[in-house]
């Protein structure tokens, strides 16, 4: 039990009365990150990049600079969930799979037990995946480098399929739905030449179009236009306000032991490959769908549809510093930031680092369970608080609302045009609402859509231009058959009935 | 008499004003408001690591009385920062850090901006770059490795295939120069960040990579990458071990090897246009500062930079020359857009 010993070690690091108190203000600022949409976690820890680097040049400094910006990270994980919940405005990318079940709860009056079951299995999922770095770094890291251009497609594939024919629309809709998603992933530069493309000659159109900003505009514009017409009424006015709704919630999470461990399972693969936070929680989501006896009742508020989405995206952004650490590859944008910083004091993230900078490591390891023990605390104390906004009337709320989207629009490029484009975008999530058209698809294509396009086209160069490159080893071809099956999977279900029924 | 003393006093006092004029007039400007710091690239890159290390050394030592903030402005390879900085004519309170894309971007895509634009105020490095391969390969040369290279050069699918940062830039166009001057021929793939093409080659997902000193370093103390040659013409001068047996100087420059290609990217600082000499200078002394510090010299020395500074006029001769040169390249490699 060598890694045991060594973690001991890192506990002894990490509990120092500095270290602990900066990773309470690391997990608070978090918090407030996560809150805010647009200033997500890589633009928090970058800010506070230079703050860190006189810290980091006093001995065992570097460890002291790692638990703060590592703890603000822990806390823009749990923060993200926050307005998904209460406002259908996902704080982080990683929480658009939380509003789908976690808002309809709010709504229902049950912020409250929507709130500590978001942040009890962000918990659960970054305690599985630092239990999984401590004791099977070297074997993950191994995995990871199976990964080339192939591969990464697969795994995008898998995300997409395990989303289409989830939704209650049809899956006709979910696809066109998708594809325009793609259409707007494809605006900007194109990743293999170069070029720029479906810009029209705008500049503003360089960037494509910000995830960021599509989502603050469908989910939290669109949603303020529909309750307007829907006549000013905000339903969480029934929230409960005592620590009771914790402990209730609590006695309840335990039913989903196989949701919470399969979407673990899923967000630490995601994690390590590296895929990210955000299409871990996708997919988990679509497979808790899937899997669930309750899998029709999905999107109407069901706890499960919580639990899924963020015990994945946790785990995922948890195991994602493996490979950072490891392999010098991030993760996730806030772990590139974080590399950054490693490079910047002085460190070396790469094979070695777990032999030359042992405690500087163990420290970190050890401050993943302490830091998400912290997060769990201060989150949770705050949920009475938090489910109290919703009882502020919504004639107040909304145009503050408003305020708070602008300026997070406004912030992820300092561009006024991304404001306007949030208002276009506000337009079109209600005009998808009313059409019964399915916003989530849309987004992830948004998300993952160039990721994947370039993905395929380095594949395609690699091999090219022949498709078997898909099946061309065991690994790609278990990812890809597995995308095929759960693609096709409704039509196998509807058969199957059809045929039942005759 | 006293209205005589009264005037030779007025008089001196006025000449004393006189000669101190220039000097505090010269030494003068300063920001009056906080500097936004410009990387035309996304955060954890190489110029963003650049800048924010500036930004913490200047924060460190005091070495600014207003703030400084870092603004990454990556979009459009680039064009999105430098744009910026070309609309902002006139504004002494914004720098911005550029690489390649300088000269690739507005080739390549066709945006209009160009480094006549902007105004030149310090080289701060240049970043070298290395021809690596997987450490399980048998090519110990640069000349091991061209030959089979050019031997497998005939079928599209068993070409190298080289990884490198991004389309049309630093590291496709050393890609094309090699091609040009051995008559190889590779597969380029393109990958979002250094970090992960050092991965992908330790992966064997692909067979070389022209990866700066920084990205790769890792992988090869581990053992797991082999640098092959250094497109710097003169070897990199740091002589303290990185592995057990070799430091950045006993890589051996790849002119020696017979490959004659050399590449060295800017890594300088700019303003916008139509500031005032003084404003420029002002810069110039703070960043001369921060290259004074022990915190730069080890960060040179991680990355294995090459240290040429220069500013003023040789630092604008040296831009011309290089964008020419950028020009040539992607000219015949046919990267320049219609």
């Amino acid at each position: 039990m060598e890694e045991f010993q060594s973690l001991m070690q890192g506990f002894v690091i990490a509990l120092s009365l500095k270290n602990v108190v900066l990773m309470f203000a690391g997990v608070i600022l978090g918090v407030i990150i996560g809150v805010l949409p647009g200033l997500g976690g890589a633009n928090g820890v970058a800010i506070l990049l230079p703050l860190t680097f006189s810290m980091a040049q006093s001995p065992g400094g570097t460890t002291s600079a790692i638990i703060l910006l590592s703890s603000i990270y822990w806390g823009a994980l749990f923060g993200g969930a926050i307005t998904s919940i209460l406002f259908n405005i996902p704080g982080e990318p990683w929480s658009v799979a939380t509003t789908f079940d976690g808002y309809p709860l709010a709504q229902n009056g049950r912020a409250g037990a929507a709130l500590t079951a978001a942040f009890t299995s962000s918990f659960v999922g970054a305690l599985v995946a630092v239990i999984m770095i401590t004791f099977l770094s070297p074997v993950v890291a191994k995995f990871a480098l199976e990964f080339g251009p192939p591969e990464f497609f697969a795994v995008y594939l898998l995300t997409f399929c395990a989303f289409v024919g989830m939704s209650k629309e049809s899956p006709f809709k979910t696809i066109a739905s998708m594809m325009l998603g793609f259409a707007m992933a494809a605006v900007g530069t194109d990743p293999v030449t170069g070029a720029l493309r479906l810009t029209f000659g705008h500049m503003e159109l360089l960037n494509g179009f910000d995830f960021l900003v599509a989502v603050i505009g469908l989910f939290g514009i669109g949603e303020i236009l529909l309750t307007l017409e829907e006549g000013l009424e905000f339903r969480g006015t029934k929230a409960k306000l005592n620590l009771r709704v914790v402990l209730d919630t609590w006695k309840e999470l335990p039913r989903y032991w196989l949701t919470s461990l399969r979407s673990a399972a899923v967000g630490c693969f995601m994690g390590i490959v590296p895929g990210g936070a955000t299409p871990a929680s996708f997919m988990s989501y679509g497979v808790a769908r899937r899997f669930s006896k309750d899998g029709e009742k999905f999107g109407t508020g069901m706890v499960e549809g919580v639990v899924a989405p963020e015990t994945a995206a946790h785990a995922a952004g948890t195991s994602a510093l493996l490979p950072m650490l490891t392999l010098g590859v991030p993760g996730s944008p806030t772990a590139a930031v974080l590399l950054g910083g490693l490079l910047i004091w002085g460190l070396q993230p790469g094979p070695l680092l777990f032999v030359e900078q042992k405690d500087f490591v163990w420290g970190l390891i050890a401050s993943m369970y302490l830091g998400n023990i912290a997060g769990l605390i201060v989150v949770l104390t705050c949920v009475p608080l938090f489910a109290a906004i919703l009882r502020i009337p919504f004639a107040i709320v909304a145009p503050v609302i408003m305020v708070i989207c602008a300026i997070g629009a406004f912030t992820v490029h300092n561009a006024i045009f991304d404001v306007w484009m949030m208002i276009v975008f506000g337009i079109m999530g209600y005009v998808f609402k009313k059409l019964n058209y399915p916003l989530a698809p849309l987004v992830l294509a948004i998300v993952l859509g160039d990721r994947a396009e370039a993905s395929f086209r380095q594949a395609m160069l690699v091999s090219q231009g022949d498709m078997s490159i898909f099946f061309s080893t065991p690994l790609v071809g278990v990812l890809t058959g597995l995308a095929m099956f759960l693609l096709l999977w409704p039509v196998v279900g509807a058969l199957r009935t059809r045929l039942k029924g005759r | 008499m006293r209205a005589d003393t009264r005037n030779r006093l007025r008089a001196g006092l006025a000449a004393a004003v006189l000669a101190l004029a220039p000097l505090t007039g010269f030494a003068a400007w300063e920001p009056t408001k906080t500097v936004e710091f410009i990387v035309p690239a996304g955060t954890g890159g190489g110029a963003d690591q650049m800048a924010r290390i500036i930004q913490s050394i200047i924060a460190k030592h005091n070495l600014m009385k207003q703030s400084m903030v870092v603004v990454n402005k990556g979009g459009g390879a680039g064009a999105e920062g430098f744009l910026d900085v070309k609309g902002a004519k006139g504004d002494p309170h914004k720098i911005i850090i550029t690489l390649s894309n300088l000269f690739t971007t507005p080739l390549a895509t066709g945006v209009p901006f160009n480094w006549r634009d902007l105004t030149p105020v310090q080289m701060m490095a240049l970043d070298q770059f290395v021809l690596w391969v997987n450490a399980e390969t048998p090519y110990k040369t640069s000349k091991d490795f061209i030959n089979e290279g050019k031997a497998r050069s005939a079928d599209p699918a068993k070409r190298f295939k080289m990884a490198g940062t991004g389309s049309k830039q630093e590291d496709q166009i050393i890609t094309v120069a090699i091609e040009q001057k051995t008559g190889l021929k590779f597969t380029y793939i393109p990958f979002k960040g250094g970090g992960d093409v050092a991965v992908q080659l330790v992966g064997k997902h692909v067979d070389s990579s022209v990866n700066n000193p920084i990205e790769a370093v890792a992988q090869w103390r581990a053992g797991k990458l082999r640098p092959l040659c250094v497109f710097d013409p003169k070897r990199m001068p740091y002589k303290t071990k990185v592995t057990d047996t070799q430091a950045w100087s006993d890589i051996p420059t790849c002119k020696e090897q017979g490959l004659e290609v050399d590449y060295l990217m800017l890594r300088g600082i700019f303003m916008a246009a139509g500031v005032t000499p003084e404003q420029v200078q002002y810069y110039v002394d703070v960043l001369k500062k921060v290259r004074e510090t022990p915190d730069w010299k080890d960060f040179m020395e991680k990355g294995a930079f090459n240290q040429t500074a220069l500013n003023g006029k040789e630092y604008a001769d040296w831009v011309a020359k290089e964008e020419a040169r950028h020009v040539a390249l992607m000219k015949a490699a046919g990267f320049i857009a219609k």
